[in-house]
């Protein structure tokens, strides 16, 4: 059905972009405008062009949620086959490539659409608290739309290119934003990275999109859907394509091998880490493995692949954190870790399970990152939670919030991660894609996630404070624009779940709701029997694993003791490679970075561009200009010379005519 | 009724005559005499462009009279698809070099501007000829004002840039110039159209295209031929730079489409791997250089290296697609490089120096300047939205269909390469214009930045005004490319159909 309101949904955060960045970019025009005209003070300018951005960016990503909303509620009087869709126009037209700016809102793009600008609603209501008085406040609501609207783009995109827009726009703007505060070189380099390791996954993304047109002819989701079910394209084909278009999803998601740039990536404002780097933009890989779930069914070897990464990053990045001690790196890499569970999800054919976590994840991680926020925040700027303790007393509502996060995560029930995690364990162990090992692997993962989690919160909310005293002292519960936001988080994070009640509670006639509202766009594989036997043994193990690891959290850091440096000195190479993150950083650094500028240095550059090419091209000048200055001296005007070389020249001539007429 | 394509081709140089009888130290005059020409030019231009009739695939706005009878060569213009793109590119950059060269050139003022028109005659001449002689007229006429141009305002090694630039583009010219007179001794014809008709022996093909292509592959640059390019631009002034950046290197590729392809049909057949090649060779070759550059005006010059490499893959995999996202990746190219060449010359104009080394946090100094930056950068690496994307994704689509097609029959997964390489260039064009931004605009401001003290730092309105509109085509094209695509797939539908 041709919804031209969608467009709304764009268009608030779209203005909301030019607004705010007409502000900024004509900053310094307007402030001597102003104080000739009407003779505002500094002070006066900045506060009201701040209050008039926090304003206007807050506002459109709200009007957009609203828009959402309502057009939601219109999918859900349509009947289930049924999505709303509008053709803005047509962009690329050649050959056979017909792309549009087209946007299709169905049940699943329905459910980012809200995550995206709900969640995002609200990071943006924090934000006003959190960058109060910073001289860019324009700028970065300036990004933080055009974040939105790209954001939006990508998951209302009806063909694989509009997707690659707000693909490699959210890019742009994680990119922007990771490097807000430029001139501090490491930030600015932060975002490099980011955009360049996403762009290494980008060329994969347009690799696959490329290959699916060259199959098909067609680059719309519904036409591929419908190509792929009918077609009898070699399955290697496929999988080629499926795994291409995963290597995007790997650098957008962070997994394995492309997941460095995310711990990197804190170096933005905490807001943008909840928003960009936990709730929204990381999830678009899942997302994009989701939309095109039937290209994935198709190739199963794919789908092992995806699973094996998936449990793999959930398990690799949860053992990092478990040793880290800045706040947010921690919160990166259990983050990495959580994707992980998602794409495992997707590659035991579980989708839904894996949309499931990635709606309660949103809720119970960016209320993470705001507590984090509000922590450091509320420390004057300290990261550090080994120089943390005791902020339960001071900052409240954050300790309580972030605890019903934690509860979250760790996979307590009846909190909203227990509920997701759940289902996706039980689809690990249990679907005709899940094996055993899989399975296994995610319960340690989930094991070492509460562990994580709680050694965070114990250092952070417990026990003694180790900030030292003048800092303790200052230490003050954030302003209420931030704090409500927490509550609100804290709030989702605890009830969230409930749209996603385990099967194994049918008996009480609560509903399904997520599965039943994706069950007409996406498909899940059901359970095996034994699948089906094994299923409340995992639940048991699941709530298992998150008491196991607040218990051992509880053991080495809830009391005074010295256990965690005893195990540590225990196991100091284990601690090493852990706290230095598998050497990842520096491997690639050494096999990748350092031979791509010797290569270009040394030998393009030095070797072949000066040494061979130019050097051969001066080489022709420089040797014709010697030759004519030697064959200048042949010509000096001495009558007997000339003669001379008349009689050689005569000499040759007759011995050549000799030769030849022989 | 007056013919448009003769009034654009001759209205440049009745500009460049009226300016000679300007009083010589009144600069003011001069400078506004030049801009109103050249707006009227481009004024001129958009009528041809919109009155274009996209459904023909022909030459339209034809002109023709009998030059040299006696040896029955005529002096004949037309515009049809893809010169179209060009003469409109030609004719919008002129009016921003010359607003972007005002006040900044005193030395022999006048003598700059008149050189500016009649390369402008050049340009457009070369891309509206549809006779071979008349080509090669203009063709050669571009040289001597660019020479000049490098020669007079260049900087300290001009003279060793602008020596090297014409020597080689003559080493090109004349090979040509053999196989001119090598046609029209054997085919006693040079219009376009003719030649179009007649099909050479294959041997005699792939020596004329050779010679052809040498002297188009000198004037792209191709890979290997490419070394008098970072020369000529980092020596060139501004107005010399953007020029030979935006419209000069695509009189190479232009010749290629033009000329080089539908004329020697099978020799193109023949050499089609190996240029291929190249062009992929150009690609990643001209991104790597572009990572260790310590001069900025020479890291855009490798990069376009880079980005013209996008544009013969294009064109050589002779398929709609690549055909044309390579033309309109010329038109891009034109944008961008010039963009980025004329912020480069401003900073230069403030600073006096072109070393990434002597920048750093100049985003702070200079907001404005580096937001312009940033966007057109953005359209040099084509990022979506942008007109850079359209162009080199279409190119990709090409080149994958080549490899695709190329696959179905040699079964060897090797043939995908070209495309491969070819997208790797995303990763490494963002490489380098990622860490070009970090080094100039990220981090503390520089001391000797923070020290001096320079009046006007950041963009003046002047400056804004000849951004604008490169800023307003850098999205328009990248949004809505069906507009200015439209135009030219007809006449490059026709191309490709004498390939199958």
């Amino acid at each position: 059905m041709q919804t031209q309101g969608l467009v709304y949904i764009l268009l608030f955060p779209l203005i909301g972009t030019f607004i705010n960045g007409f502000l900024s970019f004509f900053r310094n025009d307007l402030k001597t405008y102003f104080k000739k005209n009407f003779q505002w003070s500094a002070e006066k300018f900045s506060y009201t062009t701040n209050r008039i951005s926090a304003i206007v960016g807050v506002l459109a990503v709200t009007l957009s949620f609203l828009c959402g909303v309502w057009y939601f509620f219109e999918l859900l009087n349509l009947s289930s086959e049924n999505a709303l869709s509008y053709t803005l126009l047509r962009w690329i037209h050649t050959g056979a490539l017909d792309l549009e700016f087209s946007f299709y809102f169905d049940h699943l793009s329905s459910i980012m659409v809200l995550v995206v600008t709900g969640v995002g609603s609200l990071i943006h209501l924090y934000s006003v608290g959190y960058m109060h008085g910073d001289p860019g406040v324009s700028r970065y609501f300036a990004y933080l739309n055009l974040f939105i609207v790209a954001m939006l783009m990508l998951v209302l995109g009806n063909n694989l290119l509009v997707m690659f827009i707000g693909w490699e726009g959210v890019g742009l703007v994680s990119y922007l934003l990771i490097s807000f505060w430029y001139s501090d070189i490491d930030k600015a380099k932060a975002g490099k990275k980011a955009f360049i390791v996403n762009r290494m996954g980008d060329v994969g993304f347009v690799l696959g999109a490329l290959l699916l047109f060259a199959l098909f002819n067609t680059m719309n989701f519904s036409e591929l859907t419908q190509s792929i079910e009918q077609s009898a394209v070699p399955v290697g084909y496929i999988t080629c394509a499926a795994l291409l278009l995963f290597f995007g999803a790997c650098g957008k998601s962070a997994q394995i091998p492309l997941y460095v740039w995310l711990p990197d990536a804190m170096a933005g404002p905490t807001p943008v880490s909840a928003l960009i780097h936990a709730a929204t933009m990381v999830t678009a890989g899942v997302y994009m493995v989701v939309r095109l779930s039937p290209l994935y069914f198709a190739a199963p070897y794919a789908m092992n692949v995806i699973a094996i990464i998936g449990a793999a990053t959930a398990l690799f990045a949860a053992t990092i954190g478990l040793v880290q001690k800045d706040i947010k790196k921690i919160l990166a890499y259990s983050t990495i870790s959580q994707l992980g569970f998602m794409f495992l999800a997707c590659g035991v054919g579980a989708p839904i399970a894996a949309i499931f976590h990635l709606v309660t994840h949103a809720f119970f991680k960016a209320c993470l990152f705001l507590g984090a926020g509000s922590v450091i925040h509320g420390m004057g700027g300290e990261q550090d939670i080994t120089r943390m303790g005791g902020l339960k007393h001071k900052m409240p509502v954050t300790f309580w919030t972030f605890l019903i996060a934690i509860l979250a995560i760790s996979g307590f029930p009846p909190f909203s991660g227990f509920m997701s995690k759940d289902e996706i364990l039980v689809a690990a162990f249990g679907t005709e894609y899940g094996s055993m090992a899989l399975g296994i692997i995610a319960v340690i993962a989930a094991l070492f996630t509460s562990l994580y989690m709680f050694r965070l919160f114990y250092l952070t909310f417990l026990g003694d404070n180790r900030s030292g005293h003048k800092v303790y002292e200052h230490v003050h519960e954030s302003p209420g624009a931030m704090t409500s936001v927490l509550i609100i988080l804290a709030g989702l994070a605890m009830i969230g779940g409930f749209i996603g009640i385990p099967h194994l509670f049918s008996f009480l006639a609560f509903p399904n709701l997520i599965e039943e509202w994706l069950e007409p766009v996406v498909i899940s594989f059901p359970l095996t029997r034994h699948g089906e036997t094994l299923s409340p043994l995992i639940m048991l193990v699941s709530v298992g694993m998150a008491f196991l690891g607040l218990l051992i959290a509880y053991i080495f850091y809830g009391r005074k003791n010295t256990y965690a440096e005893n195990l540590r000195s225990l196991f100091q190479t284990t601690y090493q490679l852990l706290w230095h993150k598998y050497f990842v950083d520096e491997i690639y650094h050494k096999l990748i970075v350092r031979p791509l500028y010797f290569i270009s240095e040394r030998i393009l550059f030095n070797t072949i561009e000066k040494g061979g090419i130019d050097w051969s091209v001066d080489f022709a000048g420089r040797f014709s200009k010697t030759i004519s200055r030697k064959s200048l001296k042949l010509q000096q005007g001495d009558i007997q010379y000339y003669l001379l070389y008349m009689i050689i020249g005569l000499i040759i001539m007759s011995v050549v005519i000799l030769w030849w007429v022989q | 009724m007056i013919n448009f394509t003769m009034l654009i081709v001759i209205l440049p140089l009745i500009a460049g005559l009226i300016l000679t009888v300007l009083p010589k130290k009144n600069e003011k005059a001069i400078e506004w005499t030049s801009l109103i020409f050249s707006l009227l030019i481009f004024i001129i231009s958009l009528q041809i462009f919109l009155g274009f009739d996209e459904a023909n695939p022909n030459y339209q706005y034809t002109f023709s009279f009998p030059w040299i009878p006696q040896w029955g060569i005529n002096f004949s213009l037309g515009i049809d698809g893809i010169s179209l793109l060009l003469i409109i590119l030609t004719t919008f950059l002129m009016p921003i070099v010359i607003l972007s060269s005002w006040k900044h050139i005193h030395k022999l003022t006048r003598e700059y501007y008149i050189l500016l028109f009649i390369l402008e005659t050049a340009m457009i001449g070369t891309f509206a000829a549809t006779n071979l002689f008349v080509f090669f007229i203009f063709w050669e006429m571009m040289l001597i004002p660019m020479f000049l141009i490098i020669g007079i305002w260049g900087s300290d090694e001009r003279i060793y840039a602008t020596v090297k630039f014409i020597l080689y583009t003559a080493f090109g010219s004349f090979m040509m110039l053999a196989a001119i007179i090598y046609l029209y001794t054997h085919v006693g014809t040079l219009e376009f159209q003719d030649l179009g008709t007649i099909r050479l022996d294959p041997t005699t093909q792939l020596y004329l295209f050779l010679a052809f292509a040498l002297a188009f592959a000198i004037k792209v640059p191709m890979f290997p031929f490419h070394t008098w390019l970072p020369a000529a631009h980092v020596e060139a002034p501004t107005a010399g730079s953007v020029i030979l950046a935006g419209v000069l290197l695509k009189m190479g590729t232009y010749g290629f489409i033009r000329l080089a392809i539908p004329l020697f049909p099978d020799a193109v057949m023949q050499c089609m791997p190996y240029l291929i090649a190249l062009s992929v060779v150009a690609i990643i070759y001209g991104a790597l250089v572009c990572l260790v550059q310590t001069d900025i005006k020479k890291l855009i010059a490798y990069s376009s290296i880079s980005h013209l490499g996008y544009v013969m893959l294009g064109l050589l995999v002779l398929n709609q697609y690549g055909v044309e996202g390579s033309v309109l990746q010329m038109v891009n190219h034109g944008i961008s490089s010039a963009g980025l060449f004329l912020l480069v010359g401003i900073l230069y104009q403030r600073y006096h120096t072109r070393e990434i080394a002597s920048y750093s946090g100049m985003a702070q100094v200079m907001p404005k300047y580096a937001t312009i930056f940033m966007i057109i950068a953005l359209s040099s690496i084509g990022l979506p939205v942008t007109n850079g994307f359209v162009g080199e994704f279409l190119v990709l689509v090409g080149a994958f269909q080549y490899s695709r097609d190329f696959y179905e029959v040699s079964r060897n997964i090797l043939t995908f390469l070209p495309a491969i390489f070819a997208s790797l260039g995303m990763v490494l064009s963002a490489l380098y214009m990622l860490s070009l931004v970090e080094k100039v605009f990220f981090g503390k401001v520089h001391e000797k930045i923070a020290r001096g003290h320079i009046p006007h730092k950041d963009l003046t309105h002047r400056e804004l005004l000849y951004f604008l509109p490169l800023i307003v085509l850098i999205f328009w094209i990248g949004v809505y490319p069906h507009y200015f695509l439209n135009k030219a797939s007809g006449t490059i539908a026709l191309l490709i159909a004498t390939f199958k």
